[in-house]
């Protein structure tokens, strides 16, 4: 099967070896990937800060350039949310409104394309750690993301995985809120990462990268040993 | 452009997110609270088919308002009620201040409402020279302490009972214990006196049924059946967005409310009432009035989209899992309905340039939507106000930022050599942080950045 596999803006310049590891997951389980270099970014950020005029211009080019009728899977709820939820939100009433439809149908996060897409949970991944989840609330209430992620991950050697508590709780990134609101950004980031911190694990695992970039910068910045990854990169370990 | 509300609720936030002492006191009140309606909850046969039936009932309901809002109307009338439409809050508040003047009354017992709190009626009345006590036990001790209640259903969750007992002390000069049933007897004790005194009884409603002219009221404590039944004349304040159509709809909805208010089954008490004391009746009020309050309730009406924020039954759920509320408290959002449903409603009902900023104030994480027993899409609906707020007058700061981003996006290769020769400086921002303007600093006063790759994924492809 060819999959367009769609990277969000913060995993191309941020965390490209999340792309990667989709990438070889991907080409393991032999299908065919195709990347669209003309695709910046979802266009969330304008999107959820009001300005959808803006968004419009961002989102006709990743309509333009996912055309077609292949799966598009994104490695993050959010931005997999953005084009699969709101697109047709977006666009509904312009002459775009039939296509962001179309596109919207056949767009996945990663966890859940590989469970209940392509039907797989075993990919011979060998990850030996203690590890934890966080489910971005996009992936989460969103697209209704939860099992895949944990089916994925109780297949993988090796690695133990630690439920927290208020598991479901956000993160506090939420995007320019981030920046925004600071302060309450950041409480919420000190109680999930509190959570974190308690379960004992070695890495902290999730589905969205966004998510993992604010708790990871609260971590480092507290000098603590718990690390963040995606759980592309565990799957693609062995 | 920032409005003075918005500037205040940075200000509160700012102090309560740092207070660790809060930040406990709000999760350890609400743990309580989640594990008893978790419980309740799972005795549901099926909790989202019980959520799909009250939205559709109140969808009903919102969306011919006009047609059960006069039936109710009709029915309580012909029991020798008297309906009041007040179209604002200034109507409603004179009409319970000349009521007060006609009946010659001295003292008002109150029971919870959070109507009368958005119309602020016990400031008028207190103004216009009459005493008016609070008989909910959150309410009065918020009442004493002379601020707003910091929750839909639990006012003053905010305090400890050590807060409470030096406050009785201070007020009503008791002794100091920290027993709850000691500190419940002392305020009984006070408002025992307040029933027997009152003239006239004031009380919210929780719903209204239009198919027999009744309301309905939810509460735990009797306080609003005392208020309701003892004084000679009875005040109900209820928003228009109440009214139900059946009675039998109430066999959902009482323990629906329960279930999401307090984590109980169903609560104490709940009292029907279809009109003053009739010809062969005993007891009860002489007279009953009912208020109808609008106070822009059908701004929210007009707008399609948000209609459903009308179907709210003011459980308070999504503040109780909202991060946000459990974070800045609730006496930061400065409004009468705190939490997500007040940043969703506020905006229509005081203005949305100046109650914008609540929607914005949000992760967007959607919590406060899976949990609404009644279904409306509320963090959807913040979106929906973020965007008109846009439409209505744009930041133009954030406007050119935007069209710069989206402009640049047509030059995807542009972007990523940029990304690439600002990488060296990416560690340097971490160092320098204090110094940096916002939004940056927003993000690197508590967070340290990611390092930016030395090789972009788009990198990666093209060299594969």
């Amino acid at each position: 099967m060819r999959i367009f596999l769609f990277i969000p803006c913060f995993v191309d310049q941020l965390f490209p070896s999340v792309g990667i590891s989709a990438v070889r997951i991907f080409e393991k389980l032999g299908h065919t990937v195709e990347y669209k270099e003309a695709i910046v970014c979802c266009g969330q950020p304008s999107f959820n800060g009001g300005y959808w005029e803006e968004t419009r211009e961002i989102a006709t080019r990743v309509l333009q350039a996912l055309a077609g009728s292949d799966p598009v899977v994104v490695p993050s709820g959010s931005c997999a949310a953005m084009v699969r939820n709101f697109y047709p939100e977006l666009f509904r009433k312009t002459p775009q409104a039939e296509a962001a439809v179309q596109l919207s149908q056949r767009v996945f996060e990663f966890s859940s394309f590989l469970v209940d897409q392509l039907g797989v949970t075993e990919l011979g991944s060998r990850f030996p750690a203690k590890v934890t989840f966080h489910d971005g609330c996009h992936g989460l209430r969103e697209l209704q993301v939860r099992d895949q992620p944990r089916q994925l991950l109780k297949q993988v050697k090796d690695l133990t995985l630690v439920e927290m508590e208020d598991q479901t709780s956000c993160c506090g990134f939420g995007g320019t809120f981030a920046v925004k609101f600071p302060m309450i950004s950041t409480a919420m980031g000190e109680t999930k990462s509190a959570s974190a911190l308690e379960t004992g694990a070695e890495y902290l695992v999730s589905n969205d990268s966004s998510c993992l970039m604010h708790l990871q910068g609260l971590l480092s910045r507290r000098n603590q040993k718990l690390k963040t990854i995606h759980l592309a990169e565990v799957l693609a370990s062995s | 452009m920032i409005s003075s509300f918005a500037a205040k609720f940075k200000n509160s936030s700012t102090k309560l997110t740092a207070d660790l002492g809060h930040r406990v006191k709000i999760r350890t009140a609400l743990r309580s609270y989640e594990r008893a309606r978790g419980g309740t909850q799972a005795q549901y046969q099926d909790w989202q088919a019980a959520r799909a039936g009250a939205s559709a009932i109140k969808w009903e309901a919102i969306n011919h308002l006009d047609a059960y809002l006069v039936e109710f109307a009709d029915k309580l009338t012909a029991r020798g009620t008297k309906v009041f439409w007040a179209s604002s809050g200034q109507e409603a508040r004179d009409y319970v201040v000349a009521l007060a003047k006609d009946k010659g009354a001295r003292s008002i017992i109150k029971s919870k409402s959070m109507t009368s709190e958005e119309i602020h009626l016990n400031e008028a009345l207190r103004l216009a020279g009459y005493e008016v006590v609070e008989s909910d036990l959150g309410e009065y001790i918020v009442q004493l302490r002379e601020e707003a209640p910091y929750h839909l259903v639990f006012p003053a969750m905010h305090l400890t009972r050590h807060e409470i007992s030096d406050l009785f002390q201070e007020k009503l000069h008791s002794l100091p214990t920290e027993s709850p049933e000691e500190l419940t007897m002392i305020a009984r004790r006070e408002l025992r006196m307040k029933y027997l005194q009152a003239d006239i009884g004031i009380s919210g409603a929780n719903f209204g049924i239009a198919e027999t002219g009744m309301i309905s009221i939810t509460e735990n404590e009797g306080n609003a059946r005392l208020t309701t039944a003892l004084p000679k004349v009875h005040v109900a304040l209820m928003g228009i967005e109440k009214v139900i159509p059946k009675l039998a709809d109430l066999a959902l909805f009482l323990p629906m409310l329960a279930t999401t208010g307090t984590g109980q089954q169903i609560t104490c008490y709940n009292s029907l009432i279809g009109g003053p004391r009739q010809p062969d009746e005993t007891d009860g009020p002489e007279e009953f009035h009912l208020i109808l309050l609008d106070n822009h309730r059908t701004r929210l009406l007009a707008d399609a989209e948000q209609r459903d924020a009308l179907h709210c039954i003011r459980c308070g759920a999504c503040l109780n899992v909202c991060p946000i509320y459990r974070n800045v408290g609730g006496h930061t959002y400065a409004t009468t309905y705190q939490g997500p449903i007040g940043s969703v409603i506020t905006p229509h009902l005081r203005g949305l340039m100046d109650w914008k900023h609540l929607s914005y104030a949000s992760s967007l994480c959607g919590a406060c939507t899976e949990t609404c027993p009644v279904k409306i899409d509320l963090h959807h609906h913040l979106l929906h106000n973020r965007r008109n707020a846009v439409a209505q007058q744009p930041d133009p700061a954030e406007r050119f930022a935007f069209r710069v981003f989206a402009f640049l996006t047509r030059f995807p290769g542009l972007l990523n050599r940029l990304a690439r020769l600002s990488r060296p400086f990416m560690p340097l921002a971490n160092a320098v942080r204090s110094i940096l303007p916002p939004p940056a600093k927003g993000w690197v006063a508590s967070r340290d950045l990611p390092p930016i790759a030395a090789k972009s994924f788009r990198d990666y492809w093209r060299a594969r």
